[in-house]
């Protein structure tokens, strides 16, 4: 009797197995979706990190929009940077792009030395809630809040928050210009620029409009809007716009002459070598030394 | 007694300023009037650098729908039309005015006489609202001649005056009515007719017997006031939940209390109301209390806009004592806390409130325990506990599916939380994450 049974389930099932496994089969060749292939072999090869750096909602989408487009015009993949690039235009047929490499800056020199706190916040440890309260803790309203709401933004943890200056660090062996924190910052403090040859950059570490002298009141630091940079520079990269400079970076061939001229040291230079030692005749207006003694957020 | 069905709770009351009478704040060498004291658009500036005014002159005009106009709290000149930070050291439109003696436009009536009939049709009262640049004086500042104004295939049928305080400590609107029961009275009648209701139902709570008995009292010279004592529970004086206390309606998720038949006034703004349609006076003042444990007088007093923060407590107190920890603009529950006491007042303001470091600290947060209490606590009916999870998690069109712009910002959920999460500031953030998002979905 019970091995009747048994055997009698073995068929049953087994029967019911066979039947909808034929079923399945010709239902699945009926409904087939047609796919490109290449669609899978270019999602391989891409970072998979779905950092959502190439605007699209993940490394699949951006396969597609590849595929769908047939060449790499307007389309690069910030996280896999050239070596990706190439592999995808190897499986495309069509020459890499040449986007130049990004990476975040901060746009903020405001440290605790040089924009000290004028009161203390103790509510939601959120910038995008802070900055909706109020100026943040500095008198500053354009500054870095130092809440972290980009290091929590980054896929790749490459943000920490320096706890001596409160600015956000950014470490570029890991940053692959994605834009993410770029995007979660409620301030607009961190910007997108050129990497630049060998990780060298010039640019405003600071986003106040508000005339100099409020300006200069809030932070020791704070691009005054003087437009000495300006007139320095010889590419025509600066422009001075409501009270703040700005260094166009694909104009900028990296002199330094804005960063000797600025008054306040809100213009940073990083990753150049040591300056030479100039003659003593030239050297006497204007040394090197506003820009030293800030912080460094290069590291 | 009535009150509100859902959620409340019974914070300290704190009230230790209500026998201080309403005193005038001194004039100061210089203010500086903000062009947007209002919600919606800023004001245009219609006065320029030298150009001399009056007490009540027209300086800031309304040009955008939801806009309110601006007039000069002192008589003296234009120093210059900039910018201003504001208590929270933001930058708005100013226009700076240097103190010249104390000059009023002819056009005011100053006279102490009360002036009780008013013969004007709603339309004109409406229009006088406007121009006199009347706002609601309970908190929102939102501009009274919209609020008056009612659309097309809407109808009034309650006029309600919120007399409720339920903020701890404050007690500006205790004084006015205890000093201007009539004026008020007055204003409630133009208020009746401009919407055209039969009745205004005035509804204080009883931990103001004085008010209500002399209100009461008061209202038996007027036609159709009603004066409604309510059982105390906060947030009593917003606006949904006074509608509930009183006529038992409830506003629905994402409608106006017009939707359900209702206006509702601060009582302070009827006061403005009185002096703007009876004696033709533009809202250029606002009672203002100044208050704290520890400091050594409470106050209350009648503040030109305009005069700054600093001024208002150097008057008050000298200087502010040096175990400070927070001064709040408005009341412990919902004003904010200020970083710079340099600003200058605006309409609306009701209060400074100086609070002693060891109370002005956040204990420290500690894991949700799922009490409960939040949603116990929430006048809504709202899962702050849920929100608090869907935000920090960036689900923020999930928290919008529960409701979340519901909120009404009172603090019941941060009060009553043991594990004290940051709740509110929680929902804050989702809530202006939500209000982008529908923004973005707009375009």
């Amino acid at each position: 009797m019970e091995t009747n049974f048994f055997l009698l389930a073995v068929l049953v099932l087994g029967v019911t197995g066979a039947v909808f496994a034929v079923v399945l089969y010709f239902v699945a060749q009926k409904f087939k979706v047609e796919e490109d292939p290449l669609i899978d072999k270019i999602a391989e090869v891409l970072p998979g990190a779905n950092c959502g750096g190439c605007g699209k909602a993940g490394c699949r989408a951006m396969a597609e929009a590849f595929v769908k487009q047939g060449d790499m015009e307007g389309l690069s993949c910030p996280a896999g940077g050239p070596a990706v690039a190439a592999k995808v235009a190897e499986l495309l047929g069509c020459a890499a792009g040449d986007a130049a490499p990004k990476v975040a800056v901060v746009r903020c020199n405001g440290s605790c030395a040089n924009a000290p706190a004028k009161n203390r916040y103790d509510g939601l440890q959120s910038c995008a809630f802070a900055a909706s309260l109020y100026t943040g803790e500095s008198a500053c309203s354009f500054g870095c809040l130092g809440l972290g709401d980009c290091v929590r933004s980054c896929s790749f943890n490459g943000i920490t928050i320096d706890p001596e200056t409160g600015l956000p660090n950014i470490n570029y062996d890991i940053c692959v210009g994605c834009g993410g924190c770029v995007k979660s910052c409620p301030r607009n403090v961190l910007e997108l620029r050129n990497r630049g040859v060998k990780d060298r950059r010039v640019y405003v570490a600071c986003r106040n409009t508000e005339k100099g002298g409020v300006a200069r009141k809030a932070c020791s630091a704070a691009c005054i809007g003087c437009g000495k940079c300006e007139k320095e520079c010889p590419f025509g990269a600066i422009k001075v716009e409501n009270n703040l400079a700005y260094i166009d970076f694909n104009l900028c061939k990296s002199c330094r002459k804005c960063e000797q001229a600025c008054p306040t040291g809100a213009i940073h230079a990083v990753n150049f070598p040591p300056r030479p030692a100039r003659a003593p005749e030239a050297a006497a207006p204007a040394p090197a030394a506003p820009a030293a003694p800030a912080p460094n957020q290069e590291a | 007694m009535k009150t509100f069905a859902m959620g409340g709770i019974h914070p300290e009351e704190n009230k230790i300023s209500t026998s201080a009478a309403i005193e005038q704040m001194p004039l100061p060498k210089q203010v500086v009037v903000l062009m947007n004291q209002h919600l919606g658009a800023p004001a245009t500036p219609v006065v320029a650098k030298g150009d001399k005014v009056k007490v009540g002159q027209l300086i800031g005009k309304a040009e955008a729908f939801m806009c309110a106009n601006v007039h000069s709290p002192v008589s003296g000149t234009v120093n210059k039309v900039d910018v201003c930070k504001d208590p929270f050291g933001m930058a708005k439109p100013a226009i700076y005015i240097d103190v010249e003696g104390d000059e009023w436009e002819e056009s005011i009536d100053r006279r102490p006489e009360i002036k009780r009939e008013c013969n004007l049709e709603p339309k004109q009262i409406v229009d006088k609202l406007k121009e006199m640049g009347i706002v609601g004086l309970g908190g929102a500042t939102f501009p009274a001649h919209i609020k008056y104004s009612i659309p097309e295939g809407k109808k009034a049928e309650y006029l309600i005056i919120n007399a409720v305080e339920c903020e701890p400590y404050l007690t500006s609107d205790h004084r006015v009515m205890l000093e201007h029961a009539e004026e008020i009275c007055i204003g409630i009648s133009i208020l009746r007719k401009a919407l055209g209701v039969p009745n205004a139902y005035v509804g204080i709570e009883n931990n103001k017997p004085d008010c209500i008995a002399k209100m009461r009292e008061t209202a038996t010279k007027f036609e159709g006031i009603i004066v409604e004592p309510l059982k105390m529970k906060y947030p009593q004086g917003a606006e949904k939940q006074l509608i509930n206390a009183i006529t038992g309606r409830k506003v629905p998720s994402g409608k106006l209390p017009i939707d359900v038949g209702c206006v509702v006034s601060n009582v302070g703004t009827t006061f403005a109301v009185y002096e703007a349609v009876q004696k033709n006076k533009p809202l250029i003042e606002n009672i203002l209390t100044v208050t704290g444990k520890h400091l050594p007088s409470q106050h209350n007093y009648q503040v030109r806009i305009g005069i700054s923060y600093a001024d208002i407590i150097k008057q008050a107190m000298g200087e502010l004592p040096a175990t400070t920890g927070k001064v709040i603009s408005g009341g412990p529950m919902m004003g904010k806390a200020m970083c710079n006491l340099d600003a200058p007042t605006v309409k609306g303001a009701s209060s400074v409130l100086v609070i002693d470091e060891d109370e002005a600290t956040r204990a420290r947060e500690t894991a949700c325990i799922r009490c409960g209490k939040c949603m116990q606590a929430c006048p809504m009916g709202l899962e702050p506990y849920l929100f608090s999870s869907l935000v920090r998690n960036g689900r923020i069109e999930e928290a919008g599916e529960h409701n979340i712009l519901d909120c009404i910002e009172c603090g019941c959920c941060f009060f009553s939380c043991p594990a004290n999460k940051p709740l509110l500031d929680e929902i804050r953030l989702g809530k202006n994450k939500m209000r982008a998002i529908l923004a973005a979905k707009k375009k």
